[in-house]
């Protein structure tokens, strides 16, 4: 007889030894357990302390000055109340000299040097232009014809970004954080009493709806996510839009027509791989094929170019997830449409899709998640750091908000963190909100599915 | 070519010679039988002899599981549902399945028993309501149903639920209904209302049944063929063992008089 039965044997039997080892086990269960609750507290402490971060600075007291209080400019202070004409007055009587410029930096889009010597209507082709304007210059112009021009061309939302910055001229002195604010109301308050004369102190909401409706400005103080906001909802959608179809049909294909053959078992395997390969790759193909070589059909740095390039990103993850949901609908289910004589097809669309939907749609929540959030891929292919018009079509100019976020970041002065943080909260609101979308069909896919 | 029902031949079906391989393994071989029209055959036989896989082969089911492969003929209507014109599409319409799990869609009970005339492109609502309400007649579900019908059909009992493929795959008109032990997965009550369903469904289709229940097959059969597995030593510890056709007669005759002694042996218990 050998040790080892004995050994075992001697557990088994003598009883004070079997009390000590089950001490031991329900000990190292204990200690597991407690493992696991200390990785859900420090995940959970990491969420806290990101929120806090981004909270923190979206909100707090600052001390402002201006050149023009609103107050004097529109009833209780409401530019966005205004008309347009009434707004391009308001630019003429304060700031007439400027008024050329405002044309050049907001409607004019040749060689700044060109601008002053082409006649208007040539500089701004497409212009309503009030008649007798169209063949002279800007400098020949007088103060209400260039008036009429910006009341007549740009919006509203654009015109008022125009007063504040530089009529009201708000100039963020210096701003508070919210926890500053909370528990420092005296040292604040001295901070004022030290700021220049006609200084003010209010509490700053930096995610404001003015925030979300205004477009970039020089001025932390009146900038806003509008443009950077709409890029990325026009982007994410078409992304969406694009990579869904594409992705499922892919997924379909290779779960229940392709053979399993080396060949197609290779491209399986590789269409794995480029799920983890590092989005900037993607970047360089995006711009070598869609802004490059394809430029005739999406306009180069366009919406499209970016769509297209993102699409090709979260492809990847819309397959897998697509593939494991339709390889989890049992085979039972593909038997009994058979078995009433349904076609393949029949069967794929009734049967298998039906019930690997909300198994998709947990791929397409992932690929928004990762789409929303991406920033490298879309420097590369062109979306712009600092753009005031709105995306107006598929072939547009367009940013997003995180490279909205990281333009904010990348300046040193604490306001423009401030507004980053508040970017910040509108993208994770945007991610939320698209999220909510997927996460609520798929819950209705699943009642559907369930008895 | 497609598949014209024919009334004249007494055999619904007629197995010749019908061998299926798994990839390079051989699971059953040179099955010959005739099946009689509007009766009930039942398949018996221990595990592994190839009941299942002879049932599935009837109306091409076995065409799904990759490297399965069939030689022989399998005549229905005077045709060879093996030949390469015939569509298996069109073999499962005639010849319908119940499998040995209910498997109803995760949809209404409407819905799983209008699926299959739905398939074949009939969306007029009082058509279907028409065919809804036969199907589920014929298959004893519809007084328990009748005013849920948009419940789904996965929250019905176990029982419930084989009516309902039942339904289901009557709904379809087909001439013979392929049964994979059915009742396995139910408990008595279930399996007696099952029974009691195929002697009535037998007056209109020719029902084949695979169980391990030999009670069940004297319970409802007409006639029984028994399977039994053949082994053969290929090399010392490399054994190749097959499935065939050991003895087919009326269920009377092979449970009181078989002419083998292995269906003996088999219908006393004595292996299975």
């Amino acid at each position: 007889m050998s040790a080892a039965p004995e050994t075992a044997g001697g557990v088994i039997h003598d009883e004070a030894a079997y009390k000590r080892g089950l001490r031991l086990r329900t000990w190292r269960g204990t200690a597991w357990q407690n493992f696991f609750l200390l990785a859900i507290v420090a995940g959970i402490a990491a969420l806290i302390a990101l929120g806090f971060t981004v909270v923190n600075d979206a909100f707090g007291y600052v001390i402002a000055t201006y050149e023009t209080p609103a107050a004097e400019l529109a009833p209780n202070g409401d530019l966005n109340g205004l008309s347009n004409a009434e707004l391009a007055q308001i630019l003429t009587e304060h700031t007439p000299s400027r008024l050329a410029v405002y044309i050049r930096d907001y409607l004019y889009s040749g060689d700044p040097a060109e601008f002053a010597k082409l006649p208007m209507s040539q500089a701004l082709p497409g212009a309503t232009l009030l008649p007798g304007a169209e063949n002279r210059t800007v400098r020949e112009l007088n103060d209400e014809q260039q008036a009429a021009i910006l009341g007549d061309n740009l919006s509203q939302p654009v015109l008022v970004t125009i007063v504040e910055d530089n009529v009201v001229g708000e100039s963020i002195y210096q701003t508070f954080s919210l926890t500053e604010s909370l528990v420092n109301r005296a040292g604040i308050e001295a901070e004022l009493a030290s700021a220049p004369e006609g200084a003010t102190l209010s509490f700053r909401s930096w995610v404001s709806l003015d925030f979300l409706l205004s477009p970039p400005s020089a001025n932390p103080a009146t900038t806003g996510a509008r443009v950077a906001l709409l890029g990325s909802l026009w982007v994410t959608a078409l992304t969406i839009l694009i990579a869904f179809p594409i992705g499922v049909g892919a997924a379909i294909y290779l779960e229940e027509y392709a053979a399993p053959t080396r060949f197609n078992r290779f491209i399986e395997i590789n269409i794995r791989n480029l799920a983890g390969v590092p989005s900037i790759v993607y970047g360089i193909l995006g711009l070598a094929v869609f802004v490059r070589a394809l430029a005739t059909f999406t306009g180069g740095r366009s919406i499209l170019s970016a769509a297209l390039t993102m699409s090709l990103l979260i492809l990847p993850v819309v397959i897998i997830n697509a593939q494991e949901a339709i390889r989890a609908v049992p085979l039972s289910l593909r038997e009994a449409s058979y078995g009433v004589g349904a076609t393949k097809w029949q069967t794929i669309w009734r049967v298998v899709l039906r019930s690997a939907t909300p198994g998709i749609l947990t791929g397409v929540i992932l690929a928004i998640s990762r789409a929303i959030g991406e920033t490298a891929p879309l420097l590369l292919v062109g979306a712009s750091t600092f753009i005031v018009s709105d995306p107006s079509g598929l072939l547009s100019k367009f940013t997003v908000l995180p490279i909205q976020i990281y333009n904010y970041t990348a300046r040193p002065q604490q306001p423009w963190r401030d507004a980053a943080a508040a970017a910040i909260l509108v993208l994770l609101l945007v991610l939320l909100l698209f999220n909510a979308t997927a996460i609520i069909m798929r819950q209705r896919a699943r009642r559907r599915l369930s008895a | 070519m497609s598949i014209t029902r024919e009334a004249g031949p007494a055999w619904a079906i007629e197995l010749n010679k019908l061998t299926v391989y798994y990839n390079d393994k051989l699971a059953v071989r040179d099955v010959d039988l005739k099946i009689e029209r509007q009766k009930i055959t039942a398949f018996i036989g221990p595990s592994g002899c190839g009941k299942s896989t002879v049932l599935r082969s009837i109306n091409r089911m076995n065409d799904l599981i990759p490297g399965a492969r069939v030689t022989g003929r399998v005549m229905y209507s005077g045709k060879n549902l093996y030949d390469t014109d015939i569509d298996a599409v069109e073999v499962r319409r005639h010849i319908g399945m119940v499998f040995q799990k209910p498997n109803p869609f995760p949809k209404s009970i409407f819905d799983n028993v209008a699926y299959g005339p739905r398939l074949l492109g009939i969306r007029d609502g009082k058509t279907l309501k028409q065919i809804v309400e036969q199907s589920l007649r014929a298959s004893f579900l519809w007084d328990e149903v009748k005013d849920d019908l948009k419940k789904s059909g996965l929250a019905l009992s176990g029982g419930q639920q084989q009516r309902l493929c039942i339904a289901r795959a009557i709904a379809v008109q087909p001439d013979v209904i392929l049964m994979d032990e059915p009742c396995s997965a139910l408990d008595p009550i279930a399996t007696q209302a099952i029974e009691e369903l195929m002697l009535e469904l037998v007056r209109q289709y020719t029902i084949i049944i695979v169980t391990h229940n030999m009670q069940q097959a004297q319970r409802v059969a007409d006639y029984t063929a028994f399977f039994n597995i053949r082994k053969e030593q290929e090399t010392a510890g490399n054994e190749r063992r097959w499935g065939l056709l050991a003895e087919h007669g009326a269920t009377e005759q092979i449970f009181n008089a078989p002419k083998l002694e292995e269906t003996e042996r088999y219908i006393s218990g004595e292996f299975g």
